[in-house]
Formats: structure tokens, sequence, C-alpha cells
């Protein structure tokens, strides 16, 4: 029943961005890898999807190929699309691509202090995409950015918009790459891992600030993390993954409370709870995977407790309920009711 | 006031009194260099086989106060007692002597440990410091004791740190740390540079070791949750000082000061929904620059308690009406929650 409930708000609006059988390489010494493999997910205006996963788990690849930033000659994109608005982002030339990016879909990145520049001030770099874009006057370009970051809360904007990043905390650091990031006025945004720098009571102030922004200007938001916390706290949607592939995906009401995949259900278990105390935490063994070296079949097969013969060959990703999708032998073969049980 | 909370009947095995450290910085020539106080008058105190938390964020100085548990750094001013022996008043070479009951567990296994030294050496390398522990033709031997307590496979022992997985690495550390077989490890944010699915490998890891070997233990973390797992009292930090300290279930249900309800309740909760009653606070601005403190309290600007008698007076910190050793630092603490 709330299944069905769930699954109608995702599929009420039309999707703005469409990203399907999207694959990365990497250049390896030891040859090309697939750090992206048959990743695809629909993001409607004013949602956020977040992408969950390790180390190696190519979320953050699976970003930069949506911004066409990916490293040039160390990767390649060989397959899939990312259309935005119906429009493929990946048949374009770099000169249309380099129109689209800020003004269709702009990014942020995890670290802010390498991310901008150490010897201009902030409000330059906060308004170059809308003097490239629009011909403002410096005037018009420091008006502008003094505008954008007071707009993401930072005190005393035209006072400090003169400061240069080394001069701004880590908190306002990322306050100003989202500014800097909303100049174009987006409809999608990226998060890179925004708050993982930061400090928990800092983190929620900018995870408040992505929501307030979102709302008021109906963007969609694209948010790269690895903290099942950030994700329950944030997220419509949530797609796991794991060794490069969609390993679950569905509302993160159906994915945080009724994990289908065993290494979402993992992940879920491990973080300490408080009613855990004094008990062992319940642990996935082995580590993240080499993206040079997979194991055939599913890439999870050494670390999961249920695995089986089955598992040595590669599994697909099947709707185990309503707009819900896990990529599992063993969840696939159970009824969904044994799954509830769990 | 004595702040130190001591239980008679168990062994006292490491104690900070009124603890401070202060660096100078700013240009030398100029003359505007300025005092920071990273440590403001800190007393802790650590039982035999017990786990003291330390929760705080960046620019707290929990990792300040790590490095002169450790003996790292000497402090301004305050004492530390290992085993009921001043720490600081050694010369050197009996300070080196005195840390071998105390070990230091670093956050970052990737730059901690030496990129061109292999396993057995990196782990070997205290007990050829220290020739005086372990007779040379024995080494291997409990090096390899050492690797296997950890999880590690001894096989191993020939290989390079880049040829391990981060939570291997962090055993190789921990490994290093046991080497001397110390009373006491403190563990500096020793979890927060791993992946989830690791972290809880090496919270267990740390946990079954400290039973094993009756080892006290500082776990300093910014992450409460982690923290609250492993520890028996926690220790709330704020720019230097300590705020609150209690059991670790006091602390989580009967916070008394506003900044550990705000940390509480910014861990963002994986059980999305679930009635876990927690109010959603978002504390106004940052945490102040240390070079320049706020007066009285250090959290009364972003405290949306805070009155004029904290900008003028400085809390100490003081029992909760129901004792068990719960302090905290507040002139408006906030009452139990039941």
């Amino acid at each position: 029943m709330i299944e069905e409930v769930m699954t109608e708000a995702v599929t009420t609006e039309p999707a703005l961005v469409d990203v399907g059988a999207l694959r990365v390489e990497f250049r390896t010494r030891a040859g090309w890898f697939r750090a992206v493999d048959d990743v695809g997910f629909r993001l409607s205006p004013g949602r956020t999807m977040a992408v969950l996963g390790e180390s190696g788990s190519g979320k953050s690849a699976t970003a930069r190929a949506m911004l066409g930033v990916l490293p040039a000659t160390q990767s390649r994109v060989t397959a899939g699309h990312i259309r935005v608005d119906g429009r493929d982002l990946l048949s374009l030339s770099e000169v249309e691509r380099r129109k689209v990016r800020g003004a269709d879909v702009a990014m942020v990145f995890q670290d802010a202090l390498s991310a901008l520049n150490p010897v201009l001030p902030v409000w330059f770099q906060v308004s170059e995409g809308c003097r490239r874009r629009e011909g403002l006057s410096r005037r018009q370009a420091r008006e502008r950015a003094v505008d954008l970051l007071d707009q993401v809360g930072i005190p005393d904007a035209g006072l400090r918009s003169g400061d240069f990043p080394h001069q701004f905390s880590g908190g306002m650091r990322q306050r100003v790459m989202i500014a800097m990031a909303l100049s174009g006025n987006p409809r999608v945004l990226v998060a890179d891992e925004p708050t993982t720098a930061l400090d928990v009571t800092i983190q929620a102030q900018i995870l408040d600030l992505l929501h307030r922004l979102q709302e008021e200007r109906r963007m969609s938001l694209l948010l790269i993390t690895h903290d099942m916390g950030v994700v329950a706290q944030v997220a419509d949607d949530v797609t796991v993954m794991y060794a490069g592939k969609v390993v679950e995906q569905g509302t993160a009401d159906v994915v945080l409370r009724r994990p289908a995949h065993p290494y979402t259900r993992a992940l879920m278990r491990s973080v300490p709870r408080p009613e855990q105390k004094g008990r062992q935490l319940p642990v996935i063994p082995g580590s993240p995977p080499d993206l040079g070296a997979l194991p055939p079949g599913c890439a999870f097969r050494p670390r999961c407790p249920g695995a089986g013969h089955d598992c040595h060959r590669p599994p697909d990703l099947v709707e185990v309920g309503p707009g819900h999708l896990a990529r599992c032998h063993l969840v696939s073969e159970r009824g969904d009711d044994e799954r509830a049980a769990h | 006031m004595s702040a130190l909370h001591t239980e008679p009947g168990r062994d006292v095995v490491l104690a900070a009194r009124g603890v401070s450290k202060e660096y100078t910085v700013g240009p030398r020539l100029l003359g505007t260099r300025q005092r920071v106080r990273a440590v403001d008058h800190v007393d802790l105190t650590v039982h035999a086989r017990e786990t003291l938390g330390v929760v705080g964020e960046s620019g707290s100085g929990k990792s300040t106060l790590a490095a002169m548990l450790v003996g790292d750094e000497r402090p301004t001013s305050g004492e530390i007692e290992l085993l009921g022996r001043p720490l600081h008043h050694h010369s050197s070479r009996e300070l080196r002597r005195a840390r071998r009951d105390i070990q230091l567990v670093r956050q970052d296994p990737y730059t901690s440990l030496d990129p061109r030294m292999t396993i057995e050496t990196i782990v070997r390398e205290p007990l050829d410091c220290n020739p005086d522990l372990v007779p040379r033709g024995r080494r291997r031997a409990v090096v390899h004791e050492l690797l296997e307590l950890v999880g590690l496979n001894p096989d191993h022992a020939d290989r390079y740190p880049h040829q391990f997985s981060g939570g291997q690495r962090q055993r190789v550390g921990i490994a290093r740390a046991l080497a001397l077989s110390p009373r006491i490890l403190v563990c500096d944010e020793p979890v927060s540079a791993l992946d989830l699915s690791v972290q809880a490998q090496v919270v267990n890891l740390l946990e079954r070791l400290g039973q094993e070997l009756d080892l006290a233990c500082v776990f300093i973390a910014h992450d409460i949750s982690v923290v609250h797992h492993v520890a028996d009292r926690i220790a709330v930090m704020y720019l230097g000082r300590i705020v609150e300290q209690a059991d670790h279930s006091d602390l989580l249900v009967r916070a008394r000061h506003p900044y550990t309800t705000a940390l509480l309740a910014a861990v963002p909760d994986p059980d999305r929904g679930s009635a876990s009653g927690r109010e959603q606070i978002v504390l106004r601005s940052e945490i102040p620059s240390p070079l320049d403190p706020p007066s009285g309290c250090h959290f009364r600007t972003r405290c949306w308690k805070a009155e004029e008698r904290c900008a003028e007076e400085q809390p100490l910190l003081e029992s909760a009406p129901y004792g068990r050793g719960h302090i905290a630092a507040c002139h408006f603490p906030l009452p139990p929650r039941d």
C-alpha cells in the first residue's frame, strides 16, 4: 500500500534528467576498466536523488560524466545517454556542452579549497559564468555576485565578496561554491559529497541551505554521498552503487526502511545506533573491490553472507517491488513478503 | 573545584589536571603575534580498562589534547599523570620510557605509514627503538603475533602499505601501537577516513582488543554515534574546553549542555522517520576563531539560551543534580528529558 503511494509521486512529473546505460571507462597501466557500468536513473524537477556508494563505486565518475568534466586523456564515456529535458548531452560538441554547463547542469565539489582559485577574490569567481554568458560589466558582475553570496547565507556579503577563498571557513567556502553553481540558474544541481569535509553542525546548515534553494528554484538535486544519514535526511529517491553498477534503486522510504540488496541491508546495519551499545557492530567482511580485478558474476559475492552458486553469473537489475529495483539473484528469487519480514 | 571524576576502588591510569596548551601564531617580524589557547584547563581521568570518548568538532582542541596525552606536546600549564607519575617532568629518556605505556593510533592510515617500509618493519620499529623489551631474535615472531592479533595475515608481513586497503592499513597502525604492550591507547579519529563498511570492522577490533588486552582507551572523534558505541564515558569539547562529561547513556538522554544537544541533533538519523523523537536544531553561525574566543561561555554566540550572564561569567563544570559523575558547564542547563 505504502509503495503504491510512493511510486505515484515518482511518476507524476516527467523526468527532467534521464540517464541510461551509462558506461565510463578509466585508463590504468593494465588497460581500460569500467568505473561506471550500465548506470541509469531519472530525476524530476524539485526532487533529490541521492547516489550512495563507497570509494570505487563509480558515484563521483557518474557525477563528473553529467557535467562533462571527466579527466580527458584518462577516461572516456563509451555508452549510454545523459538527457536533460530530452537533449542528450553526450551528443553535443564541446562548444555546445560548455553552454549547457552551468546553465542546465551545475556542480558543487567536495573540497571547496582546491576547487576555488586561491588568487582571485570570490566575487570574481562566483560571477565568472554570468560575465561570460550575459556579458555583464565588472560592476554588474560584482553586484550579481554579492546577491548570490547573500542568497547562500554569507553574512556581510558585500564586504566579504572581495575576500579570497583562504579567508573563509570550510562551511563558508562551501557556500561560495554553491553560489557559484547557482550563478547560471541551473535546473539540475550535482553535489559531490558537499558536506563530507565539514563538521556535523555545519553539515546541517549546508543541507538546510541546499534544500531551501532547491525548493525556491525547483531545481533537481543529484547528491553524491557515502553517508546513510545524509541520504535519510534529504533524499526523495536513492540509487545505491557498488563496483560501478547500480545495485538498488527506489524511493528513500522504501530503500532505507526495506532494503532489498544484501549490500544495502548490511550498510544499514553497520551504522552504530544507541541500542547496539555493548554489542559488536554487524560488519561487512572484506574491503570495497578493486575495479581492475572484479570477481566474475556479482561483484558483491565475496562479501555477501548469502552468496550461492547462482551468484557466479552476473545478476540483472530487476523490479522487486513497485518502483523498487535490485540487482541480486537472492532477492529476485525470494517473494516480496519474505523480504518484508527482514 | 575539582571536576575530576574518580571512582573509588578503580585504578586511575591516566589523569589530566588543568591542562592547557597555547600556541603563538602570526608573523614573527611585525610584532602582531597572538596567542591561541588550543586547550583550556582540561581535567580528565581514565580508569583501567575504561574507554573515555572525546567528541568535538574541528577547532575544539581534541587533537592537541591527544598529542599532549601521548607526550608529543608539552602542556603550557597543568599536569598529566600516567600510571601515577607525572608525564612531562621526565628527562627525554625517561619520557621515552614512560611513553611505552601510552600509544597513539592516528587518523589517516594513508599518510601515517611510511610507504617505503614493509609492514613488518613498520610494526617492528617500536621494538627496535626499545631494544630491552624483546630480544632481537624474537622480534620477528612478536610482529607476526601482532599482525594475527589485529586480523592480518602474517604471511603478508613483507608487503608494503600500498598493497593494503584503508581498513587493513588502519590495522597495521593498531598493530604498531600495540607493539610495546601499552596500558592505554589514544585513538585520534581512528575510523573517520575509512569507508562505512570498513568502519564497523575497525570499531569492533578496537573493542575486542580493549577487552583481551585489558587496555584503557581514549577514543577521540567528531562522530558522536561512533563515540557513543565504544565509550563508557564521554567528554564533549568546544573551543578548547570540556563543556560536558557524562556516562554514555546519560549523555544521550540527559544532555544538559545546549551544545551537546545540538551535536546530537545534527547527526542525521539513518532510520528515516523512525520514532527517534529528536528535534532538529540547526545552530546559527560557526565555531568562532580560537584567536578571539567569545567572553564568558565560549558557546554563547551560537546558543539559543544565551543571556547577558553568559557573556560576563565563564560557567564552570558543575555536577548534575542526580550526580553519577555527570558534569556540565552551563548557566542555564537543560532539564533532563524523561
